[in-house]
């Protein structure tokens, strides 16, 4: 975890988020889920802070208390979806040859993530939260204009047990630092949360280099409990399908 | 070689250890970006010996190692071959094949690798049977209990046994100097084992941690240079185990043209060794070539 400033620690982060991946990814589900769930906690041991950092930031303070509230709940809601979405999102496939058939999701690597640039905390809990329930780790730039909050938040990774490297948070320019996050070759995933038209068409030709997956969630409302899914897991996630030979039991008919 | 007079090693000087990490933390500020950055990596690259050293080798990996260090990224045009491939006298015939029709040399490790536990005669039919088998350089382990015990005539008649029966092979000495605790005990024997005929010094064998470090390779690089002057006869350096960044293969070569001269700046009298260095330079030779920062997934594996 760190707060690179410049530029050219956007390398450093990939470098640690790289370094992160197996790691965490080989974590226990369930334990995931007991880490974010510290996150969320440690959130709300703070809640004053945040709530007096968002009223500098020009907050009005109950859209501040709700905005913490929000990041809060919203940790917890992933925190629970961290050993449960791979039931939603696995199957087990009907097959016509003698083969146990099943699919089941698997972390990306690293993602590259530009948070949501009008909130200071609700849009970077939103980003990072589905990334790392799903087993990835991640480089992501907080918002250029109200940054404060993304420093506090690092704080809080910091004392909940996260390991190293699974989230670095940048601050800075998206113009200066979008083509570092899509053209890096050892970034598997960009997730973008603004709404530059420009921006959006390099990263989506960027990231054809080393066909990145791109997601642009530029229309969703962060207040909204539509921002909240566990689509947003499984869209950082690779189904590995899996054909496994078994014997033909008695002609059985079913497909497994 | 004029008769050269040994010195009594009692009395090589000593080393201030706190002038030595002062130093090396200089070398570490320099700025060496673009057309400088890509020949330094350049550099880099033919100065590695590529190296598999394990129990587990087989002619196999041997031989797709040798074919690695002639095709290091076909991709990019106009790069150099690594210096060497070292490998245990076992695999030097297989190298030796692999590489025929290229300029890499092939180094063997000898004389009871990695320990040196073991007879006079028996070290000296290692290095003979890695030499008979075409092996251009020998890698020799000091034997680090003698030295620790103050028996330096024994570690320097060794040293000139095996230079004699390496005969035109060119000898590096290992010192592994991870096990020789203080900078003075690296000085001394960097002077022992040049005076007794090393055409190369190398700290490590890689086996033991910590392997080479840049204060560790000053000392040496000093004691080369207070050589040189002494004798007038050029000595190689190695660093070897734990090098594996570009950057801090750079820090190197800025340490050796700053210490000995830009005449020390080729695989002739530097080497590195390494295994996993060659990726991470062909990482950022490709990364300055094609101006996005690259992943490990798009280049071979050692």
């Amino acid at each position: 975890m760190g707060n690179f400033q410049e530029q050219n620690q956007e390398r450093n982060a990939e470098v640690a988020a790289r370094s992160a991946f197996g790691g965490w990814s080989s974590r226990a589900a369930f334990n995931r889920g007991q880490i974010l769930y510290r996150i969320a906690e440690m959130l709300e041991g703070r809640k004053d802070q945040f709530v007096a950092e968002l009223v500098l930031q020009g907050s009005t303070s109950v859209a501040a208390k709700t905005e913490v509230e929000l990041s809060i709940d919203r940790m917890v809601y992933y925190s629970g979806w961290c050993d449960k979405f791979q039931q939603v999102f696995s199957a087990v496939n009907p097959v016509a040859s003698s083969h146990f058939n099943f699919s089941v999701p698997e972390p990306m690597g690293v993602v590259a993530i530009i948070a949501d640039e009008n909130t200071s905390l609700l849009g970077l809990v939103t980003a990072i939260a589905p990334a790392i329930a799903g087993g990835n780790t991640c480089v992501v730039l907080a918002s250029e204009s109200k940054p404060l909050c993304a420093v506090t938040f690092a704080e809080v990774l910091n004392t909940s047990d996260l390991p190293g490297g699974v989230v670095n948070i940048l601050t800075g320019s998206s113009a200066e630092l979008h083509p570092y996050f899509s053209n890096h070759m050892d970034v598997n995933a960009v997730v973008y949360y603004r709404n530059d038209k420009a921006e959006i068409k390099a990263i989506k030709e960027n990231a054809s280099l080393n066909v990145k997956r791109v997601f642009i969630y530029n229309k969703i409302s962060l207040l909204s409990e539509q921002s909240q899914t566990p689509y947003y897991i499984s869209d950082l996630q690779e189904i590995k399908t899996t054909w496994h030979p078994i014997e033909n039991i008695g002609a059985a008919k079913s497909g497994y | 070689m004029a008769k050269t007079i040994i010195p009594d090693f009692r009395k090589t000087p000593t080393v201030d250890q706190v002038g030595i990490e002062e130093r090396v933390a200089r070398f570490t500020t320099r700025s060496i970006k673009k057309a400088s950055k890509m020949e330094g990596l350049k550099m880099v690259l033919s100065m590695i010996d590529l190296t598999t050293l394990e129990g587990k080798d087989t002619e196999g990996k041997v031989k797709q190692m040798c074919y690695k260090a002639a095709h290091l990224h076909d991709v990019i045009p106009g790069l150099p071959t690594v210096a060497a491939v070292c490998v245990y006298p076992s695999m030097v015939k297989t190298a030796k094949a692999a590489l025929k029709g290229t300029n890499i040399k092939v180094a063997s490790v000898s004389t009871a690798f990695p320990s040196g536990q073991s007879t006079p005669e028996i070290k000296i039919l290692d290095t003979k049977f890695a030499v008979e088998n075409g092996a251009d350089e020998i890698d020799m382990v000091i034997s680090r209990g003698e030295f620790l015990s103050g028996n330096y005539n024994f570690v320097f008649e060794e040293i000139a046994a095996i230079k004699e029966a390496c005969g035109k092979a060119r000898l590096k000495v290992i010192f592994e100097t991870g096990e020789l605790s203080t900078l003075d005990n690296v000085r001394k024997i960097s002077d022992l084992a040049m005076y007794a005929g090393a055409d190369f010094i190398k700290t490590s064998t890689g086996k033991i941690s910590p392997a080479a470090t840049m204060p560790v390779t000053l000392v040496m690089l000093e004691a080369i240079r207070d050589y040189y002057y002494a004798t007038g006869r050029m000595v190689g350096m190695k660093p070897a185990g734990g090098i594996s960044t570009s950057k801090l293969a750079m820090q190197y070569l800025i340490m050796v043209n700053e210490t000995l001269g830009a005449a020390w700046l080729s695989s002739e009298w530097f080497r590195f060794g390494a295994s996993s260095l060659a990726n991470d330079v062909l990482m950022q030779i490709a990364k300055e070539t094609h101006g996005v920062y690259q992943s490990s997934d798009y280049f071979s594996k050692d």
